[in-house]
């Protein structure tokens, strides 16, 4: 019915979702700055327990990434095809890597008996379990996310292998690119809070 | 004028026919139809659980059901009609239907978009009624499922809270995409000055739709997980803190009143203009008190936990702020009044509502008070004076609005009129019995009779028996209202194309409206209530 393809008011709709998205987050925010306020000592003996280098690897991962997909938008404008496919390719990758890491760093901590409802945790010290808990669900979340953006950045892929995005049509990489960084976003407010101010 | 087919004729997109035309639909006024229809199944069917309720509260003991029933049926009551009728009410029937129209352009910016927000929607209802029947049956932890109970409780509540979830998102994505089609689709020729106050109230509405939703996501997320991982989160012998999850709840659960209220004012405001045939009074003041309560209404959600034993300097903070709320929506009520004054009036059904409306919300507002205070709240908390003060201005705000706005646009929607006769005694039924049914509660609630009881003291008999025949008689007449509108239908009296005099734009075109809503480009008036054409017209007509 519309004319033409009004850009901005696409934008301004992804940035309306992605704003919901971040509030989404926020409640555990919430959540998560009312516990420490009650256990901070339980807190700070959970953080060290977990493994810092893993945590610096993704964040560096995500970092990458998101810096391939903005690179990938500006090569579907300059309209070079080839390159958008390698870096869309590789963010990807990147996302895989994040969760081929998250996995294993998830695998340590539940071989050694460290998992909602765990015996470890439910014998132990509260606000060890609070902290666990808080990193499963918010990590858990975001490793949804995670997933959900990698779909998002495959879509866009295929599409741009179809054809059907291209250097006057390329929303669906754009917001697709703008979801990706959200991801990014909320990792570089999660990194440090569990792994490295406590 | 006639030439030009109305939606009901042509499909958006083109081509679809049959059932198809309306399940594949894009065009915004179908949608807003579509809404109608699934919204007035779960208001009929919720108005049968209450009126149940009340009829086994009538008497002492046992009546009609036993008390784990009851349990089950205020939760379901409480569920259907918040999530799947007050809430999505007035902005998914009328906001979708209007809107666009009302801002000029011929849909909303993301139509299928908006497509997906009623597949949602009926995903969601869908959701509530399978939980009805499946597992250990309906939830009976009242509408806000409190943890511990909503955690440890042996019935379906992780699928009456993945049901509320769904339905929160379609509420969501509706107000993402009125937000996008006000600034973007906005005929250029109108200025923020100029926009139909019901339509800015759904653009405030839209933003606390956007801001608080998520909240209520996840924390019905936690819930569920909380059931199945028994992570301890909300769980104070694993560390958690149960009023955490309060806070939570009403972080959404207070904004959401105003995701309520909001669009019934805005129904308001274009009305009471109309058959004053006066330019409404204030008109800044009314733009900008809705945005004032749609980011007040958003730091006072404590309120509703006084007694549950936060700290006293966070209680004595959420009262003040509550009553700051009381500010803009007395702006409101008094625009209202002051723009009759002097005016032309003309009664008519949706008027008389509209003034129902202004009384009642008024009740409702002034016992909210009564609850905001402190020293009060301690007195009357979780008793039937909350139920009454709710019901006031939820039904008798928010209810009677969606009665007005049904009877207001109805001509423009089906291209119909009904029987005015009817409607009034409809009306004045609903109203009569309203008050013969929220009135005993109130003073019910001061004698100290707690609500969701499944039995009470003898004292209280006298006051309930009264309420529950308010409720017979209220259903009445709402049952009077809805078949006096159904059977227009049958009677097909053609309607005007502006058939009250309105000013808005959405009176400028065809009844029904044609699929694109606009066969010209429309005129963009200064000012959107300015009746001084209307009232010209009319003196011609006289002579």
């Amino acid at each position: 019915m519309r004319a033409e393809i009004d850009r901005v008011g696409i934008k301004i709709g992804m940035w309306l979702f992605l704003y919901s998205e971040i509030v989404l987050f926020g409640g555990l925010f919430v959540l998560y700055a009312a516990y420490f306020h009650k256990h901070p000592e339980s807190f700070a003996v959970g953080g060290k327990e977990l493994d810092r280098v893993i945590g610096a690897v993704n964040t560096v991962v995500l970092l990458v990434s998101s810096f391939t997909v903005a690179a990938s938008i500006t090569a579907i404008q300059k309209g070079s095809r080839k390159l958008t496919i390698g870096l869309l390719v590789f963010s990807i990758t990147c996302g895989f890597v994040f969760l081929v890491n998250k996995y294993f760093e998830w695998g340590t901590k539940i071989h050694h008996d460290i998992y909602p409802n765990s015996e470890t945790l439910v014998n132990g010290e509260p606000g060890l379990n609070i902290f666990f808990g808080l990193y499963y669900v918010i990590t858990g979340l975001h490793g949804l996310h995670v997933i959900i953006g990698m779909i998002l950045l495959s879509i866009s892929l295929v599409l741009v292998l179809a054809g059907k995005i291209d250097g006057s049509r390329f929303s669906m990489l754009d917001n697709s690119g703008l979801y990706w960084h959200l991801v990014d976003l909320i990792w570089i407010f999660v990194f440090p809070l569990f792994y490295l101010v406590l | 004028m006639t030439a030009t087919p109305s939606f009901y004729h042509q499909s958006a997109p083109p081509g679809l026919t049959g059932i198809k035309a309306w399940l594949l639909t894009h065009d915004h006024k179908r949608l807003g139809l579509m809404y109608l229809g699934a919204v007035f199944f779960w208001f009929v069917l919720a108005m049968i659980l209450g009126l149940l309720l009340r009829t086994e509260l009538m008497s002492q003991g046992r009546t009609i059901m036993g008390s784990g029933m009851y349990n089950s049926m205020f939760t379901l009551h409480g569920v259907i009609m918040i999530f799947l009728f007050v809430i999505p009410a007035i902005p998914a029937i009328f906001g979708n239907f209007f809107l666009p129209i009302q801002l000029g352009t011929d849909d909303v910016f993301f139509p299928r978009l908006n497509l997906f927000s009623w597949y949602l929607f009926m995903f969601g209802g869908l959701f509530a009624i399978i939980s009805l029947f499946a597992g250990d049956g309906f939830p009976d932890t009242g509408w806000t499922f409190y943890v511990p109970f909503s955690v440890q409780n042996s019935k379906n509540v992780g699928l009456t809270v993945t049901a509320a979830f769904i339905l929160g998102m379609s509420s969501m994505l509706t107000g993402l995409n009125f937000v996008t089609t006000f600034h973007r689709m906005r005929d250029k020729r109108m200025g923020l000055m100029q926009i139909p106050l019901f339509t800015w109230s759904l653009y405030a509405t839209a933003w606390v739709q956007i801001l608080a939703t998520p909240v209520i996501s996840i924390t019905f997320v936690l819930v569920v997980l909380e059931r199945f991982l028994s992570i301890g989160l909300f769980d104070p012998a694993k560390g958690g803190d149960p009023i955490l999850y309060q806070h939570l709840f009403w972080m959404y659960s207070h904004p959401a009143v105003y995701i309520m209220i909001l669009p019934g004012m805005g129904v308001i405001s274009e009305i009471i203009p109309v058959f004053s045939r006066k330019s409404i009074f204030g008109y800044k003041a009314i733009v900008w008190s809705s945005m004032a309560i749609a980011i007040a209404g958003s730091l006072v959600w404590a309120h509703h936990m006084y007694t549950s034993g936060m700290s006293d300097v966070s209680v004595f903070v959420f009262s003040l702020l509550t009553f700051l709320v009381a500010i803009p929506s007395a702006v409101k009520v008094f625009s209202w009044v002051a723009t009759m004054y002097k005016g032309s009036i003309e009664m008519t059904p949706p008027l008389l509502l509209a003034l129902m409306f202004i009384y009642l919300f008024s009740v409702g507002g002034l016992t909210g008070l009564v609850l905001g205070a402190v020293g009060t709240d301690i007195h009357v908390h979780d008793t039937h004076f909350v139920v009454s003060h709710f019901h006031f201005v939820m039904f008798g705000g928010t209810g009677f609005a969606f009665f007005a706005a049904l009877h207001y646009w109805w001509p423009k929607m089906f291209g119909i009129m009904y029987s005015f006769k009817a409607a009034y005694v409809g009306a004045v039924l609903t109203c009569v019995g309203f008050l013969f049914h929220y009135v005993p509660m109130l003073i019910l609630g001061m004698q100290g009779m707690p609500r969701r009881y499944y039995d009470y003291l003898p004292q209280y008999e006298t006051g309930n028996f009264l309420a529950g025949f308010g409720g017979y008689v209220m259903c009445l007449g709402i049952v009077i209202m809805f078949v006096n509108l159904l059977r227009s239908f049958r009677q097909k009296v053609p309607a005007p194309a502006d058939p009250w005099g309105g000013t808005t734009l959405e009176w400028k075109i065809p009844s029904p409206p044609p699929v694109h809503n606009f066969i010209e480009k429309p005129q963009i008036m200064d000012f959107p209530y300015d009746f001084k054409g209307v009232v010209e017209q009319s003196q011609q007509n006289d002579r």
